[in-house]
């Protein structure tokens, strides 16, 4: 556990606004071991989206520090993969030319040919065969997603951060690309951490499930996901099993709203 | 194919034989009001006059357009990409373009005595590099976060980012500006043309057909101007078609 290939320990931030510091994020742990995934929930504004710009090294913390391979990350790194509630894919890029864009940036050993080849494979296996040359506009919203997500799979990046990818779809094609994760998994091996509102979507998809505090975030609650042999089903999430995980996640999370259950206290203005 | 030729030309000759009947009716004499039967004999007159002057406004417009395109660039560049340079320079370019340009031809016509093609080249400029500039602007500045970190979580530079996202993002609204500065560009050469008259350009014979109270030159100028800017317009459109045809939604 003292070697995870995300390692995240003590980490506190503030943001400068115009009435003095804001501080988002404060001694925040969080592990997540190579091939693990890990799913991050908590209430609103509470600096999930911090985190994951703090990963890519796209922002230093004040304190604390952000590891990759027992590596302190300070700038961004290519061995990252990002994708976020808007696919952002470019308008003007066939859905192929979109997933290669990676390629393009990232000094990689796969030529042109063989980038090409993994990023039908990778279009394949999300179900977006035969829209390779298609325009993102041409696409529904869940598609573009997939698309999004091979993007962010085809310079074979050792971690993967998915900042809320699915929170913009409806239910069903977002149980869907739930499907669609765990079939990436095992066929691209990947070490992964999700933020999330959805408790339904952390427990389906995370090995653990780390619930953050209202702001200043800490590490308040830390749930391990039972394993299962193979895939899970989306059946299981209506079982007993997983009904207890999502009340004592729910619990949880109106602890770190500041409410709490029976009694009125510091109700968030 | 035959809806789009057809219905366009069938309007244009209704349009004309009213404009024919109107004079015709009122028995407006070619002084008052040219019909459209005098326009051609008109033009024929001065077919070679119209063909010089008429390359003239082209080539000083299409100059002046192009000046525009890289200094409203440049600035629609710089204040999209700083927050301080917007709030320096927004209201210095508002302020220029609430200045009717008609009135800075006579001060620049006498700033630069001679010169003519220079004059008119620059009024053609100043008139229109302001939509090039802000539309830039507004593209690069309103570019979403989420574009440049995708590339910039890979470590992509600054150019990098510029050339592979920001440029081509803004491109539509490049040309939807274009299609405006050119039309101001023609604009701003007819009237350096017509203010300030040096012999050159169709604003020029224009105010040679004034002086002579030759109405149906006018008139026949005025068409030939039509003709012109349509003929710049649809070049602005085609260059869209072929470097922004992505941005057409396809219309079912």
């Amino acid at each position: 556990m003292e070697d995870g290939l995300i390692e995240i320990k003590g980490v506190t931030h503030s943001y400068s606004t115009q009435s003095g510091p804001l501080p988002v994020l404060k001694d925040l742990n969080i592990s997540v071991p190579e091939g693990g995934f890990v799913a991050v929930v908590g209430p609103s504004g509470c600096g999930k989206s911090t985190l994951t710009r703090l990963i890519a090294g796209l922002m230093k913390p004040n304190a604390g520090d952000v590891k990759l391979h027992g590596e302190v990350v300070t700038s961004p790194r290519s061995s990252v993969g990002m994708a976020f509630q808007n696919p952002v894919l470019l308008e003007w890029r066939s859905i192929l030319r979109n997933v290669l864009l990676p390629v393009e940036i990232v000094p990689t050993k796969m030529s042109r040919s063989q980038a090409e080849d993994r990023a039908r494979r990778l279009l394949k296996l999300v179900g977006l065969q035969g829209f390779e040359d298609k325009r993102p506009s041409e696409l529904s919203g869940g598609m573009r997603q997939r698309a999004s997500l091979c993007r962010a799979l085809i310079h074979q990046p050792e971690v993967l951060i998915l900042d809320e990818p699915f929170g913009a779809l409806d239910a069903f094609t977002r149980e869907d690309l739930w499907q669609i994760m765990h079939r990436l998994r095992i066929e691209e091996p990947f070490t992964g951490i999700l933020i999330t509102h959805d408790l339904r979507e952390s427990i389906f998809l995370a090995d653990e499930v780390f619930v953050m505090s209202g702001r200043p975030a800490h590490t308040q609650f830390r749930l391990t996901v039972p394993k299962t042999d193979g895939p899970r089903e989306l059946t299981q999430l209506y079982g007993h099993e997983a009904v207890e995980m999502l009340a004592t996640l729910r619990h949880q999370i109106e602890i770190a709203q500041g409410r709490f259950p029976g009694e009125d206290k510091k109700v968030g203005i | 194919m035959v809806q789009k030729i057809i219905v366009p030309i069938v309007a244009v000759l209704i349009f004309l034989v009213f404009w024919e009947l109107l004079v015709w009716i009122n028995g407006w004499p070619n002084y008052k009001m040219a019909s459209p039967s005098d326009l051609w004999p008109a033009f024929w007159k001065f077919r070679e006059l119209f063909f010089v002057m008429g390359w003239d406004t082209l080539w000083r417009t299409v100059v002046g357009l192009m000046l525009a395109v890289v200094v409203g660039v440049a600035f629609g560049m710089i204040m999209g990409f700083s927050r301080i340079m917007r709030d320096a320079l927004y209201p210095l370019l508002v302020g220029f373009n609430a200045i009717p340009k008609a009135t800075v031809v006579p001060i620049v016509a006498l700033m630069f005595v001679g010169a003519h093609d220079f004059n008119t080249i620059l009024i053609a400029f100043m008139i229109s590099f302001f939509p090039i500039a802000v539309s830039v602007s507004i593209g690069l500045s309103t570019l979403e976060p989420e574009y440049r970190d995708i590339l910039r979580s890979l470590g992509a530079s600054r150019m990098t980012i510029f050339w592979k996202i920001a440029l081509p993002k803004t491109l539509p609204e490049f040309f939807g500006a274009l299609k405006v500065a050119v039309t101001l560009a023609f604009i701003g050469t007819n009237l350096m043309e017509i203010v300030s008259p040096h012999g050159k350009g169709l604003g020029a014979l224009f105010d040679s057909g004034k002086t002579s109270s030759d109405y149906p030159l006018m008139f026949a100028v005025l068409i030939a101007l039509g003709f012109l800017g349509i003929f710049l317009y649809y070049i602005v459109v085609a260059l869209e078609k072929t470097f922004a045809s992505w941005a057409e939604r396809e219309s079912q």
